[in-house]
């Protein structure tokens, strides 16, 4: 027998041991460096991307006066040297700050503190509601296989990853608001409706957190029929790949051996299959979120949702350096603090397992 | 009367060209506390037959014929019926122990969970019985051993943990599949010393599957061959091993250097390929390969021809019939 990994080689040398604190706190420390080297990259890009953010920003008769341009160009740095303007960006952003927007002229870690929750918001309720619908539905495909439930199941989940997001969006909300009228409406509250007092930005647990169950329930009306569509291709990802994978380990002489001791069903398949099972579909669920992040553009669109997809079109579209900057910033946090996560679980799920980072 | 009693036993499988029949029409049987063994080229559908006992055969699989366990009818039963008999009645040690152990579940879990499940006992209880297990199969520091997960064992103590495994339940069938292949020569001494106490201490009926000459003449009490899924001779252990009658185990045992007990060389090493699922040769599936073969064998299916009460084969030419059991081997 291998001897257990010694635990007096973490209290040491607290970052080369394979229990799971330094294992975390060495994950975090890549997490930071990834984090910075993100910056670096899109701020290069933004700087190769062809445009004069000057002439998107200032109007036709503005753009041809010099001293309104050079005024311009002063107030938001753009006349110094590029490596200046990335070292100042990033000096700027270790104290919290992430510049001065160009289009909305307000602090981008302002706009941000804004838009971000509303879309974290419908994000997060998408990615519930995916993960349960997806898991459940791959189970039970995997466990019927190719019998009706099976069937019906895959036709679903094809569906649901073969629809373009704003499809359904378009579709969804014509459905559910002009047709059958159940949904309230385009927006966070209705119009004119007192948002909560901001503590996390979230509207249902800020209105929660004040105990105001009206708000809550208008809120959270307003944010489910975007949260649902968002949650629809996700759900086909995530069904899919639970089938197959449960699938590959149901093929497992383990399997086999289970099911030759007379377990019921059941316990097999909840100790035996879905626990290397979920290995590989945590992974594919970080993936989904990520993509759901990005449908997140479309889906806000059309229901008007202030969120983060709207606000980096319209930094995009008026190439806003420091806007873009900082929904890069938010956008890749949310992908590394993802893969941290399903590292972590990864470690819970099969903790013998060796990580590599 | 036996303990298990299989009579015609047909297998056919799903395989990319359609259905094929993996065991044909097989009949044998296992009495209380004996040990039989089944030895046949890879292919033979050694595996499959014994899948059908407790009915686990692959996707798509089914079984016909009859298999009478303990006087009862065992191969209509239901789920539910099949999963009372599965580890209680009749387990099972399955071909490879690197594969067949769950790698993320510790070995108590392993151990513990069919004990719990079956007899109701509880979690002290069943932990208790899985210290003796593991004391009876000689896996060393059992309590430690309790803890650890399967990677952290050799191949030969996880099929000791394997075997334990099997035994937890007290069932009064054990299938094993291969239970040495894999192992080194000592490892696999141990294991056998450990089913032969186990069938003096237990009474406990084992079919052993294998390849091994080694663990069919220091094991077994008879044998069973098997070509193409079927039988094609089976007799007490020494008869066959010392009186070969039928010319694929004839072959079998003639193409052994040296000859002896205590030989582990493989079966296998008979000229050509033994036939692929899907395309048996119609008469005797041996015909292809057998230097005594007539025209008739290509037609018909052979005929059991019963050398004396124990002794059969599959073979109507019986090309060795004149020749006595001294000096036939050469
Ligand atoms: N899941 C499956 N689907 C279809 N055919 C299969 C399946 N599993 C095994 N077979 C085929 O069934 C036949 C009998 O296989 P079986 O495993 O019983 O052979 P075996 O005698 O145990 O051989 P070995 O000594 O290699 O273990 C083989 O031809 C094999 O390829
Ligand atoms: S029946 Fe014919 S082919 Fe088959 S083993 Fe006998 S002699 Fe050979
Ligand atoms: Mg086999």
């Amino acid at each position: 027998m291998k001897p257990v990994s010694g635990e007096r080689k973490t209290r040491k040398r607290p970052l080369s041991g394979t229990g799971f604190t330094p294992f975390i706190i060495r994950r975090l420390l890549t997490s930071i460096l990834l984090v910075f080297g993100v910056t670096f990259i899109s701020f290069s890009i933004t700087q190769l991307v062809p445009g004069d953010p000057v002439a998107a920003n200032l109007g036709q008769s503005a753009y041809s006066d010099p001293e309104i341009v050079a005024a311009f160009e002063k107030e938001f740095g753009l006349d110094q040297p590029v490596p200046v303007q990335y070292y100042r960006y990033i000096t700027n952003l270790l104290q919290g700050d992430l510049g001065v927007s160009l289009s909305s002229k307000r602090p981008v870690a302002e706009d941000l503190k804004e838009y971000f929750p509303a879309t974290l918001e419908i994000a997060l309720v998408a990615v519930f509601l995916a993960l349960i619908v997806g898991l459940l539905l791959g189970i039970i495909s995997a466990v019927t296989r190719d019998r009706w439930p099976d069937q019906i199941i895959r036709v679903f989940s094809l569906t649901g990853v073969s629809m373009p997001a704003f499809w359904t969006a378009l579709t969804a909300f014509y459905i559910f608001f002009f047709v059958l009228g159940w949904a309230p409406g385009t927006g966070r509250l209705e119009p004119g409706g007192e948002p909560p007092p901001t503590v996390t930005g979230l509207f249902t647990i800020d209105a929660l957190i004040k105990g105001d169950f009206q708000t809550f329930r208008q809120a959270f009306s307003y944010l489910l029929l975007p949260a649902i569509v968002l949650a629809i291709y996700a759900v086909g990802v995530l069904t899919r790949f639970t089938r197959a994978s449960m699938l590959e380990i149901l093929g497992n002489d383990y399997v086999r051996a289970a099911r030759a001791k007379g377990l019921p069903e059941f316990t097999v398949i909840r100790r035996h299959v879905l626990r290397p099972a979920l290995l590989s579909i945590i992974t594919v669920a970080g993936v989904a979120f990520a993509s759901l992040l990005a449908g997140s553009v479309l889906v806000e669109n059309v229901f008007s949702w202030p969120g983060l997809g709207q606000y980096a079109y319209r930094a995009a579209v008026g190439l806003d350096l420091p806007g873009i900057m900082g929904v890069s910033m938010i956008v890749a946090t949310v992908y590394i603090t993802m893969n941290l996560l399903v590292d972590i679980l990864y470690r819970i799920i099969d903790p013998q397992m060796k990580d590599s980072a | 009367m036996n303990l298990l009693t299989v009579e015609n036993l047909t297998v056919t499988l799903a395989t990319g060209s359609g259905d094929a029949q993996a065991v044909r029409n097989l009949s044998f049987n296992v009495g209380h506390g004996e040990i039989l063994g089944v030895a046949g080229e890879s292919g033979s559908g050694k595996t499959m037959t014994a899948l059908s006992m407790l009915g686990l055969l692959p996707y798509k699989g089914k079984a016909s014929g009859s298999i009478k366990f303990d006087g009862r009818e065992i191969l209509t039963s239901s789920k539910r019926e099949y999963r009372d008999l599965r580890g209680k009645e009749i387990a099972m040690i399955f071909q490879d122990p690197m594969t067949s152990l769950h790698p993320m579940l510790t070995v108590e879990v392993q151990l513990t969970e069919h004990l719990r499940h079956h007899r109701k006992v509880s979690k002290d209880a069943a932990r208790n019985s899985a210290l003796e297990l593991l004391a009876t199969v000689k896996i060393p520091e059992p309590a430690a051993a309790l803890r650890a997960h399967p990677s952290q064992f050799s191949g030969g103590m996880r099929q000791r943990i394997a075997i334990a495994m099997a035994l937890a339940c007290e069932p009064k069938l054990l299938i094993a599949d291969e239970p040495t292949t894999a192992l080194d020569v000592t490892v696999q001494a141990g294991i056998l010393k450990l089913l032969h106490q186990l069938r003096k201490e237990r009474n406990l009926s084992v079919m052993v599957i294998t390849h091994d000459l080694g663990v069919l003449s220091s094991l077994t009490d008879r044998i069973m061959i098997m070509y193409a899924g079927s039988e094609v001779e089976s007799g007490l252990t020494t008869d066959l091993l010392r009186n070969p009658r039928h010319p694929y185990t004839k072959g079998l045992i003639a193409a052994l250097p040296g000859n002896s007990a205590s030989n582990s060389k493989n079966l296998l090493s008979i000229d050509g390929m033994p036939p692929e699922l899907g395309n048996f040769p119609t008469g005797c599936a041996f015909h292809t390969r057998c230097n005594y073969a007539k025209e008739s064998c290509k037609g018909a299916i052979p005929e059991v021809t019963n050398l004396n009460s124990t002794h059969r084969i599959f073979c109507p030419i019986n090309p060795f019939s004149e020749v006595t059991s001294a000096g036939s081997q050469s």
